[in-house]
């Protein structure tokens, strides 16, 4: 997908040869009267293409991005369990260690009945929503990286 | 029982089951849409099938009964059963979507290129998967057995011959569309009947849920022993019971303290203190951490995955599974807490499991309100069989066919489909003594031992190698499965032994995650050399189309 025409090319050897950046070569423009032309719009769009190829062609900059992006995304991952982890996770300790809490009640249930029983669903579902949401803004940071590599 | 609804409403239940299942089957005609509904399901729906399949008969039935019968401390299955899910949202959901692969074994070759790798891993879906069959053929045996009196194999057999049927027929795009709807009756089939129950506790004067003396019968009893036990009658009498022993109860007469079951009011309302017991404790952390990490290494939730668009759709599906598995989990609760009122006899009886079916003709009596919302529970209960065991057997015949038969055509899958259901169904007819959620919870424990720190570290560690995978899943998930043998086949334990092979998660886990990281770290040279595509491919965003 990075550099479809790449069978075409060597013809147009002196045509591309201009584009100011190194690596793969950037798409060859449709073969028309007004080259230049369409070479200067292809161009913004080539820079797209060289940061997808070093993507796919796992060169040392596209594994660094990668790595980036996994690691966002698993840290985001680890600071959603741990929250979950402590806030559902220290519950059978607190009751172990606090049998009043056990004892208390809120309109006439014992609280952890209720904070098991009821509470503890939504607050997943929060947990989970949240994490697409904060998942899904990851990966369009990294799209955007992608296809304006300027920025 | 003689409730006349009870079996129209399960022949209904499977007649709409096959129905939907033959309809399904005009549209399927490739091997895909035999084994992935050719990824062309919406969200909604799989998230509707997804829900339908995972919520099984220990759901259904062995939650609340184990609610009835140990109070407080097993409200962890519930909340562990639906935090799976967020564990797979994090971890799973997206990545293993991208992986392409269509089964686990699938995913191992995609990931780590090992031919020897995807068979230990077929061993382990066909394990687990089996493990997991059982007990819904029992529970379908049992619930016949309590609601129609019919002999116990006939249950197991008319659930084990439906759903081979309907998944050698119709493969898996008919089982969208039937678990879909399955989802939807489960929930009504408790929704409505709770909802009935709850009017009549408030008619009933509000009878206090965990009186301090502990339950009485409300009514005169004949409780007939099911399970052997010793009770400790109200006026200190010890007394031995077998299977078969009738016991008879007046009105107003405590129910005497059973073993192995929270009798006394505290015991079960209040959670485990640190002073009475630390084996509690770490049992109800083993618990968590089976359920939490176990669904995503279940082979039926896996392989639902495949159906999504995109790695983006796996994610929103997920989700959506979420709030539908929790919003579910809210009922049994309520049947295990109105059960200590209206059904004590079944801690006496041992049947526990039964709570759910029995309790709305016990509390709203034998008028036709009470025998259609009894009759309803059994269909809901039906379809809870039907569906988990569909969505078992069609992994199960799927990693069969491909893996063992090694053939990739329908006809194939049929044949895998037959010997899927076979064996579990010749298990279930020879042992009726296994409790249904203690099962189910050690193919939790052996799934969390085995598929989720493989699924887990491959998809976010670069440094696993199929040496490593290998011997951590042979080594964390081949302690479980003996501490399910030892369970389930030995001599009954007592103290430390019984709890850590009872509830083995807790050392499972942590064992085969340090296992494969340490051996992955020593066999560093068989690292996958196309480790930073696969990589790529699992977390590069889906419009990027790379």
């Amino acid at each position: 997908m990075a550099v479809p025409d790449e069978p075409v090319a060597p013809a147009r050897d002196g045509s591309t040869s201009a584009a100011p950046v190194p690596g793969p070569r950037p798409p060859v423009p449709p073969p028309a009267g007004r080259a230049r032309i369409v070479l200067a719009e292809v161009r913004r769009d080539s820079r797209a293409d060289r940061t997808r190829s070093e993507l796919t062609q796992q060169t040392r900059i596209g594994e660094t991005l990668v790595s980036g992006l996994v690691r966002a995304q698993l840290t985001l991952a680890l600071r959603l369990s741990l929250l979950v982890l402590i806030a559902l996770g220290g519950l059978p300790w607190l009751f172990a260690i606090a049998p009043a809490l056990g004892r208390t009640t809120v309109f006439g249930v014992n609280l952890p009945w209720l904070l098991l029983g009821v509470f503890a669903f939504p607050f997943l579902i929060v947990v989970g929503w949240a994490y697409v949401r904060l998942a899904e803004r990851n990966e369009q940071d990294f799209t955007d990286l992608v296809q304006r590599p300027e920025r | 029982m003689g409730n006349g609804y009870v079996v129209p409403a399960i022949v209904a239940v499977t007649l709409v089951t096959l129905g939907i299942g033959f309809y399904g089957l005009r549209l399927a005609r490739t091997t895909s849409d035999f084994l992935v509904a050719s990824r062309a399901v919406s969200p909604t729906w799989n998230a509707a099938a997804i829900g339908g399949e995972y919520l099984s008969a220990a759901s259904f039935l062995g939650v609340a009964g184990l609610i009835l019968k140990y109070g407080v401390d097993v409200l962890w299955y519930p909340v562990g059963f639906a935090a799976g899910y967020l564990a797979l949202l994090l971890f799973v959901a997206a990545p293993l979507r991208r992986s392409g692969a269509f089964t686990l074994p699938d995913f191992c070759e995609l990931r780590l290129g090992s031919r020897r790798l995807r068979k230990l891993a077929t061993v382990f879906v066909i394990f687990i998967g089996w493990l997991y069959l059982v007990p819904q053929l029992q529970g379908a045996g049992l619930t016949l057995a309590t609601v129609a009196g019919s002999p116990y194999p006939v249950g197991a057999l008319l659930v084990a011959v439906v759903v081979t049927a309907n998944v050698a027929l119709g493969g898996m795009r008919a089982i969208t569309f039937v678990q879909a709807f399955q989802y939807w009756l489960k929930l009504t089939a408790l929704a409505v009947p709770a909802i009935f129950l709850a009017l009549q506790w408030q008619a009933d004067a509000r009878p206090a849920v965990a009186p301090p003396d502990g339950p009485a019968f409300r009514t005169a009893t004949t409780v007939v022993v099911e399970h052997r036990a010793t009770l400790t009658l109200a006026d200190g009498d010890v007394r031995e019971v077998r299977p078969g022993d009738r016991l008879d109860f007046a009105a107003g007469d405590p129910v005497p303290a059973v073993s192995g079951t929270a009798t006394a009011a505290t015991d079960w309302l209040l959670p485990d203190t640190a002073g009475d017991d630390d084996r509690g404790l770490f049992g109800t952390y083993s618990l968590i951490l089976a359920t939490f990490l176990g669904t995503m290494g279940l082979p039926h939730v896996l392989v639902r995955f495949y159906t999504n668009p995109d790695g983006a759709a796996a994610r929103r599906t997920t989700l959506v599974v979420l709030a539908l598995v929790g919003v579910f989990y809210l009922l049994p609760t309520i049947y295990g807490v109105l059960g200590r009122i209206y059904t004590p006899q079944l801690l006496v009886s041992g049947q526990t499991d039964a709570v759910v079916v029995l309790l709305p003709g016990a509390a709203l009596g034998d008028g036709p309100a009470g025998r259609l919302l009894a009759a309803l529970v059994a269909a809901g209960a039906f379809a809870a069989f039907l569906s988990t065991s569909s969505g078992l057997l069609t992994s199960v015949a799927g990693v069969i066919s491909t893996d063992v038969l090694g053939r990739g055509s329908v006809r194939g899958f049929r044949l895998a489909t037959v010997i899927a259901g076979g064996v579990p169904t010749i298990l279930a007819l020879n042992v009726s003594g296994l409790d249904v959620s203690q099962v189910v919870g050690l193919a939790f424990a052996v799934a969390a031992s085995s598929f989720c720190p493989l699924l887990v570290l491959g998809i976010w560690w670069r440094g696993l190698t199929d040496l490593g995978a290998a011997a951590g899943v042979l080594v964390g998930g081949g302690a479980a499965i003996t501490s399910v043998l030892v369970t389930v086949l030995g001599p009954p334990l007592a103290g430390w032994p019984a709890t850590l092979t009872a509830q083995p998660a807790a050392w499972t886990v942590p064992l085969a995650f340090t296992v494969m990281v340490a051996v992955s770290v020593a066999s560093r040279r068989r690292l996958p050399a196309d480790v930073g595509a696969t990589m790529l491919r699992l977390h590069a965003p889906d419009s990027l189309r790379l």
